[in-house]
């Protein structure tokens, strides 16, 4: 029987060492029951993009809490886009001001967690708003 | 659009990584591109890389990927991780070792999670390995799960397998067990810096020197001291890159590639039989419910597994008598 299991890559782009939270994030998916590719610190969109596209996860979550989302999440989903991968739902979190949100939308990011978000409201929508090997 | 098993054998990652998830997830098409694709494998070397938890070997993967593209030649790696009992869930962690490949063309790493399979692999390697295989990579580096004693299915399907040890696991009645210890082609021993690193060595020399090899092959060991002297680490992992290369030549001058590979079509054979077979058998006890009717049986002792499964085979295997 074919197995549908949510695979999502986790990964944090530029320059912001503080992982805790995507760590946590990692055990939370991990413990959902999603197959979850943690890649860490440091990361350049093209680095998350080609990442996202060889292990063929369904959704990519972006952590970033040094202010530069607005430059970084718009170009992973834009790298994406140009690899053919636009079915690749990118998600962000990270200290992002009300005001940059609606632009982030545009850019293609399909949903976004801000401080105070709950680990179990993430899981939720990623199993409301997934699909498998879509 | 062409199909993906075509795209994948024209080098398309997008292809090559989504037949590996169908072939994961199991899904009925998957059937249809491994026929198209497996007369068309064979070619790539395969590496194993197998050894405890926290062995290294993802830091070696990934410094062997250097080596390997300093040869002018590409890689696809396979990274095997543990997926929960209990949840279902993994968390696979072996590509954050090798990230600096993620953006060179001739490196292919996908990550898999075991999904209940024993023995250290999942059970896509195989055909993970046909893929990597007729996207053109020269050399296939499967690493296995961190394994205890036992789990060494990885000599089904790899012509070279690097057991990866460390100073610090035990003595040398360890170094003389049967299972992980007798399958190396090539012993790492690594943080070979570490307490123990030259006791270590010894007796699994001694362990090598006790023993005799029919092919004419005695396992190398190769020291590998801390990644955090990038120097002499880089060059003992060029060293082991030597090594892999010399034991392929090894197999392909003393004509023993088939032996491997009879293993690994044996392998399959059996799988792909599992599947078709019983895989569809308990399928049809489970949706008629008998499947449970015999659960109870054996919980009530009115009947044993042994009566059961000949009353099964009795029912669906009419041929075989």
């Amino acid at each position: 029987m074919a197995s549908d299991k949510i695979r999502i890559l986790l990964a944090k782009p530029g320059l912001d060492g503080h992982d805790r939270g995507a760590k946590v994030l990692a055990r939370t998916f991990r413990d959902a029951g999603f197959e979850v590719i943690y890649t860490g610190c440091h990361q350049t969109p093209e680095m998350i993009a080609a990442a996202a596209i060889q292990e063929d996860v369904d959704v990519v979550g972006l952590s970033c809490l040094s202010g530069a989302h607005n430059y970084l999440y718009p170009a992973v989903t834009k790298l994406l886009q140009e690899h053919g991968a636009e079915d690749i739902s990118v998600i962000g979190g990270g200290i992002i001001p009300d005001k940059d949100m609606q632009g982030l939308y545009d850019a293609g990011l399909k949903a976004l967690f801000t401080p105070g978000a709950t680990l179990d409201s993430i899981v939720e929508w990623i199993n409301a708003n997934i699909t498998p090997r879509k | 659009m062409k199909d993906l098993s075509s795209r994948a054998m024209e080098g398309d990652v997008r292809a090559a990584s989504r037949l590996i998830r169908n072939i994961e997830d199991n899904v009925p098409e998957m059937a249809t591109a491994m026929k198209h694709i497996f007369p068309h494998t064979g070619k790539a070397h395969v590496i194993g890389i197998t050894g405890a938890p926290g062995a290294g070997k993802s830091t070696l993967t990934d410094e062997l990927i250097v080596a390997i593209r300093k040869k002018q030649q590409t890689v696809g790696v396979l990274a095997v991780d543990p997926t929960s009992p209990f949840t279902g869930g993994a968390l696979l962690g072996d590509r954050i070792r090798m990230l600096r490949h993620a953006c060179d063309e001739g490196v292919f790493v996908r990550s898999l999670a075991t999904r209940g399979a024993m023995g250290g692999l999942s059970k896509a390697v195989g055909d993970g390995i046909h893929i990597l295989d007729v996207m053109g990579k020269d050399k296939i580096i499967v690493e296995t799960v961190g394994v205890g004693q036992q789990e060494v299915d990885i000599i089904n399907h790899a012509h070279t397998v690097i057991v990866v040890l460390v100073p610090g696991m035990g003595d040398d009645v360890q170094a003389i067990k049967a299972g992980l210890m007798e399958i190396a082609d090539i012993f790492v021993i690594n943080k070979a810096d570490r307490d123990g690193g030259k006791k270590l060595y010894k007796e699994t020399k001694n362990m090598l020197e006790m023993g005799h090899f029919e092919d004419g092959w005695e396992p190398p060991i190769v020291m590998v001291e801390s990644v955090l002297q990038p120097h002499t680490f880089a060059e003992s992992v060029c060293e082991l890159c030597d090594q892999i290369d010399a034991h392929y030549k090894h197999l392909v001058d003393k004509n023993l590639l088939a032996s491997r590979f009879i293993r690994k079509v044996t392998t399959e054979l059996n799988d792909s039989l599992h599947m078709a077979i019983f895989d569809k058998v308990v399928e049809t006890l489970v949706n008629t419910g008998e499947w449970d009717k015999m659960l109870g049986l054996l919980m009530r002792k009115e009947s044993d597994p042994y009566t059961l499964a000949e009353g099964v085979a009795e029912k669906f295997l009419k041929a075989v008598k």
